[in-house]
């Protein structure tokens, strides 16, 4: 695997985020250091790679992913994809820098250095992939880290919420996404970017265009935020600072904006785009801005603004003209600038004033005076004032917005609506400034307010001089850089544009003025009134969060209540009922119409004692199902019969190592059986003999059904017996098992060697499922009426008491006299037996499943022998202990052949001369069995273990009850 | 000639051995005690104990003998625990 540059730069956050964790606790300086240097390595990378994309070819890096799918781990990075990381991975750093200064070393800083690397690396993937299928999973990890991001004070009820909204949302549009991109994959035959951008034309005049653009934009339009999708963000804000900084400005709610840019040539300039596109783009412009100047939350203030330039972005994007495309792409670039200053500022405001209320902050410019300007010009900014860069994509985006693109109000409508838009952006924009740098200063602060330490405010002053530097000379410095990202996106429909700043005296310029003037007129006016104001005019019922919660607690409760009550029952009888009888019809329906064809071989000439044992085990499982409702001992019993005679079933078709693994289950499962029988409640002595027709009538049924399942089970299985076994896989593992896995016993060289990865994945399964029991037995509460000890133990408990010279408990420690001692001798013959199991397993018989289960009994016997207390006194048994290390030592087994350049779990064999026992069998195989084997001990003992122990709970409870 | 013998004895062995199964089964259904279902199925564990040996005569094969040897092993962990159970009303206290 050749280490190209792209895949550095998507690698080196995810591993400096877990190298993050690895950190001691209180290492703030050493974490910012490694995100610092990691972001700052992903920019340096991303810069090299410059002189690659700028005559306006791409980067590829490809390695096979999932070849069976046609599906490869493609990066691509061209002029669009390589601005775009610079972006991500500069503000990263930036906010890096930041970061250090406001987390306070009380926060668990490496959780927030985790998520944030991993979200750049994240984001940083969806820019860079070349593969829609990989885009599609990058983007799902970008709404997965930012909710993480987002609740990083989990113990803020607010975070959480808007944690678990933004994820909701951007999750669903996630999916839609999927699917759209699943569309697109049909229509063109390829997930591949470069194949799917040539596919305009083709994806255009396909019968399923409109599908697959609602999908891709439902996806695009709810990570962006934009209308009506955009009330997530606004409660996003409870997020640190440096969160919506990077997340919500330059990065997060990029990524549609982004995604609709690079797709602009595949989806665009049809009537349908521009509809939804332009809706849902002016929708936000104006209504964004509106809502903005409301805001008595500094940070939702921002919040909303963000939601408007994004609409005027995707506005931008609507009109399908590659001058529209140029001012979009170029706004991106400006917004992420400014706003992510903006954002800033409103960190050290809030961390130097404790408050971001704009109703108590005022005044604050003679408090800190740098931080003041520098807030001021990135507010210009944004407003569109003239000599910064919010000014130059502004004029560009009125140009566009004047020019007739098509026969629609809507087009009709836009520049009407930019001119608004403009203008209430620059009413907040001014009472933004105004409000808190300006006027008197209020009696007290929470905190008293001073300027912040010169690395926290440098990164609002670098982005500040950027969004200068490009406002007045932008040829110079944006320009060649913005021509690479444009043609990238637009090849050969590349337009002339120019970024002068002046242009004559034209109608955007007017336009601007009139913003610009209106919206000061309009802050003169109603200043006062929004600074009062409790919520928005007009719309201010009208609440996206409320609207939301509604849908959720409809569908996540009431509807969810509502099918529960319709299709779920609390009773077993019925639920049983509908599973046989569906499984009925599911055999049923196949049979009628292919018939069940009988093959050529019969029963033939048996041998009668065979046919004996089956006599005998048909009629214990039989008697087992008529014991089974009120006598659960003698059904056992019976089970046990039937069980018994399988194994020897078994033995008899020549199946001796199934059937050791089958007696050893047997029994334990008697075992299990057992100890869960002390736990049941009682059987209910009088039950009423149903009466009447319709009772009778239900039993009847209900035994036609279970004869019919029964009955139908057999026939099938005798059906199949009959024929001729097909042409199976079974013949290969015949030949292979010894020349290739090095073992004679086959189904163990399958268990361990051919189908390794099945059973780890198995034995994992197990792990968790003893974990899972054990859990829940500790929370364990036993029915009222088996809490007391059982009839028996009192019977004897009283005769000890009654007796003068015997202790309580004597009677069961004579009874089991003479046992006991046999059954802790056979502890170390069962524990040989168990080692000589596994030990043989690979070429006979055995195996380490049957040895592990046959050694979990041994330990079983130990505490049926001597109990609990006893027992634990005398030999530590961890099973969890056992469950991990075996874990460990199979999934290390595959790994090792890794390192001989082998694929996971191939397995090595050779024979080994080893003194005195002569020649041995050797295979990492036997390894792989061994950690099978510690894991079944583990889980079976852990779950034995759980269960037996509730007696002993049981006496504490009742020694506190006795002596409280 | 031997080896007639042992093909007849053997098979009138397992003969006996599975009817000596059945009658258990008639006790290990019927009761009347759980005692004496739970007698039974040792019974019944041994027996088959015994037919795996005479299937190891037959065949002539050790790995019968093996089967036996872990049926001789652990087969009585069940029938204690039942009596455990009988006798004190749980099976690990």
């Amino acid at each position: 695997m050749e280490l190209s540059p792209l895949f550095l730069i998507l690698a080196l956050p995810f591993v400096a985020g877990l190298a993050v964790v690895l950190l001691p606790s209180d290492s703030r300086d050493p974490a910012t250091w490694l995100a610092g240097i990691t972001t700052l390595a992903c920019l340096v990378l991303t810069a090299i790679l410059y002189p690659s994309v700028a005559d306006g070819e791409s980067v590829r890096y490809q390695v096979e992913w999932v070849p069976s799918l046609g599906l490869d781990f493609t990066l691509r990075m061209d002029g669009f994809a390589w601005i775009f990381s610079m972006l991500v991975s500069g503000i990263g750093f930036l906010v890096v820098i930041y970061t250090r200064y406001y987390i306070s070393p009380e926060d668990p800083v490496r959780r927030f250095y985790l998520f944030f690397l991993a979200f750049t690396g994240s984001m940083l993937g969806v820019i860079l992939s070349g593969n829609l299928i990989l885009l599609v999973v990058f983007w799902e990890l970008t709404s997965i880290f930012s909710f993480l991001l987002i609740g990083y004070w989990h113990h803020n009820q607010a975070a959480r919420d808007g944690a678990r909204m933004a994820l909701t949302v951007t999750a669903i549009g996630g999916f839609a996404l999927l699917a759209g991109v699943l569309l697109v994959g049909h229509i063109v035959g390829s997930y591949d970017l470069e194949e799917v951008l040539k596919s305009g034309d083709l994806i255009r005049s396909h019968e399923l265009y409109v599908p697959t653009l609602v999908l891709i934009l439902l996806g695009a339009l709810t990570k962006s935020a934009q209308f009506p999708f955009h009330f997530w963000l606004p409660n996003a804000m409870a997020a640190p600072t440096p969160v919506s900084a990077f997340l919500h400005s330059a990065t997060m709610v990029k990524a549609g904006v982004f995604l609709m840019a690079r797709l602009w040539p595949v989806l665009s300039g049809t009537p349908e785009w521009f509809i939804i596109v332009g809706l849902a783009g002016m929708a936000s412009l104006v209504l964004g801005a509106y809502l903005a100047m409301f805001q008595q939350d500094l940070k939702g203030l921002l919040a909303y603004s963000t939601i408007s330039h994004l609409g005027l972005i995707t506005l931008l994007l609507s009109l399908g003209s590659p001058l529209g495309a140029v001012a979009a792409i170029f706004h991106m670039l400006n917004h992420a600038t400014f706003k992510a200053s903006l954002f800033m500022a409103a960190g050290i405001i809030d961390h130097e004033a404790g408050t971001r209320d704009l109703r108590r902050l005022s005044g604050l410019f003679r408090y800190m005076p740098i931080t003041g300007t520098l807030a001021t010009v990135a507010s210009a900014a944004m407003a569109g004032v003239p000599l910064l860069n919010g000014f130059l994509s502004k004029e560009m985006f009125f140009a566009e917005a004047v020019e007739t693109h098509a026969d629609s109000w809507l087009d009709t409508a836009a520049p009407y609506a930019a001119v608004l838009g403009s203008a209430l952006a620059v009413t907040y924009s001014i009472r933004l400034i105004h409000s808190i740098f300006l006027g008197a200063p209020p009696e007290s602060f929470p905190r008293e307010p001073h300027e912040p330490p010169f690395w926290m405010r440098f990164p609002v002053m670098f982005l500040v001089i950027a969004c200068l530097v490009v406002g007045i000379i932008p040829g110079l410095t944006i320009g060649p850089f913005l021509h690479t990202a444009v043609s990238s996106v637009l090849g050969a429909e590349t337009p002339q544009y120019s970024l002068a700043i002046w242009h004559g005296f034209n109608l955007p310029l007017v336009m601007s003025i009139v913003a610009l003037a209106s919206g000061a007129l309009l802050y003169l006016v109603a200043g006062d009134y929004l600074e009062r104001s409790e919520r928005p005019l007009l719309i201010g019922r009208i609440d996206g969060y409320r609207i939301f919660e509604l849908v959720m607690v409809a569908m996540s409760w009431r509807w969810a209540r509502l099918v529960e009550g319709i299709f779920g029952t609390r009773r077993l009888q019925p639920q049983l009922r509908l599973v046989v009888a569906t499984a009925i019809i599911a055999a049923a329906v196949p049979l009628f119409y292919a018939g069940l064809g009988f093959g050529q071989y019969g029963i033939g000439v048996t041998d009668p004692a065979f046919v004996g044992l089956w006599v005998v085990g048909m009629i214990c499982a039989v008697a087992a199902a008529y014991q089974a409702k009120f006598h659960r001992l003698a059904a056992l019993v019976l089970m046990g019969g039937t069980g018994l005679v399988t194994c020897m079933t078994f033995v008899w078709l020549s199946a001796p190592d199934l059937a050791a693994t089958q007696l050893v289950v047997e029994i334990v499962t008697t075992v299990l059986i057992l100890l869960g029988l002390r736990w049941l409640p009682k059987r209910t002595q009088t039950l009423a003999e149903p009466d009447g027709g319709l009772a009778r009538l239900r039993r009847f049924r209900d035994l036609a059904l279970a004869v019919m399942a029964g009955a139908g089970m057999a026939t099938i299985a005798y059906a199949v017996l009959t024929r001729a076994p097909p042409e199976s896989i079974a013949s290969f593992f015949v030949e292979k098992s010894y020349a290739e896995g090095g073992g004679r016993n086959i189904v163990n060289v399958i268990l361990v060697d051919f189908r390794g990865f099945d059973t780890l994945g198995e034995i994992t399964v197990l792990g968790i499922v003893a974990l899972t029991v054990f859990a829940l037995l500790r929370r364990f509460r036993p029915a009222p009426d088996t809490i007391e000890r059982p009839e028996q133990q009192r019977i004897q408990r009283s005769y000890d008491e009654a007796e003068p010279d015997r202790e309580p408990g004597a009677t069961a420690t004579d009874y089991l006299f003479v046992p006991s001692v046999i059954m802790q001798w056979m502890f170390p013959v069962i524990i040989v037996l168990a080692a000589y199991l596994l030990l043989r397993g690979h070429d006979a018989p055995g195996g380490g499943f049957a040895a592990g289960v046959a050694m979990a009994a041994g330990f079983i016997l130990q505490y049926m022998a001597a109990g609990t207390v006893w027992v634990e006194d005398r030999l530590r048994i961890l099973p969890v202990v056992w469950i991990g290390g075996g874990l460990l030592l199979a999934a290390l087994t595959g790994t090792a052949s890794m390192l001989f350049g082998d694929p996971f779990l191939t397995s090595y064999f050779r024979y080994a001369e080893l003194p005195l026992v002569g020649k041995v069998p050797l295979a990492s195989a036997a390894l792989f069995d061994l950690g099978v084997f510690g894991l079944v001990v583990g889980a079976t003992v852990l779950m034995l273990i759980a269960l037996a122990h509730q007696s002993i709970r049981r006496l504490r409870a009742a020694r506190i009850e006795e002596n409280p | 000639m031997s080896a007639a013998i042992l093909v007849w004895s053997i098979t009138i062995a397992q003969a006996m051995l599975v009817i000596a199964m059945a009658c258990y089964t008639y006790r290990l259904a019927r009761g009347p005690r759980a005692q004496d279902r739970v007698l039974c199925l040792d019974a019944m564990y041994v027996c088959a104990m015994l037919l795996v040996l005479t299937m190891g005569i037959r065949t002539g094969s050790s790995l019968y003998f093996e089967a036996a040897l872990a049926i001789a092993t652990i087969g009585f962990v069940s029938s204690i625990a039942l009596a455990k159970f009988l006798m004190r009303g749980e099976v690990i206290e």
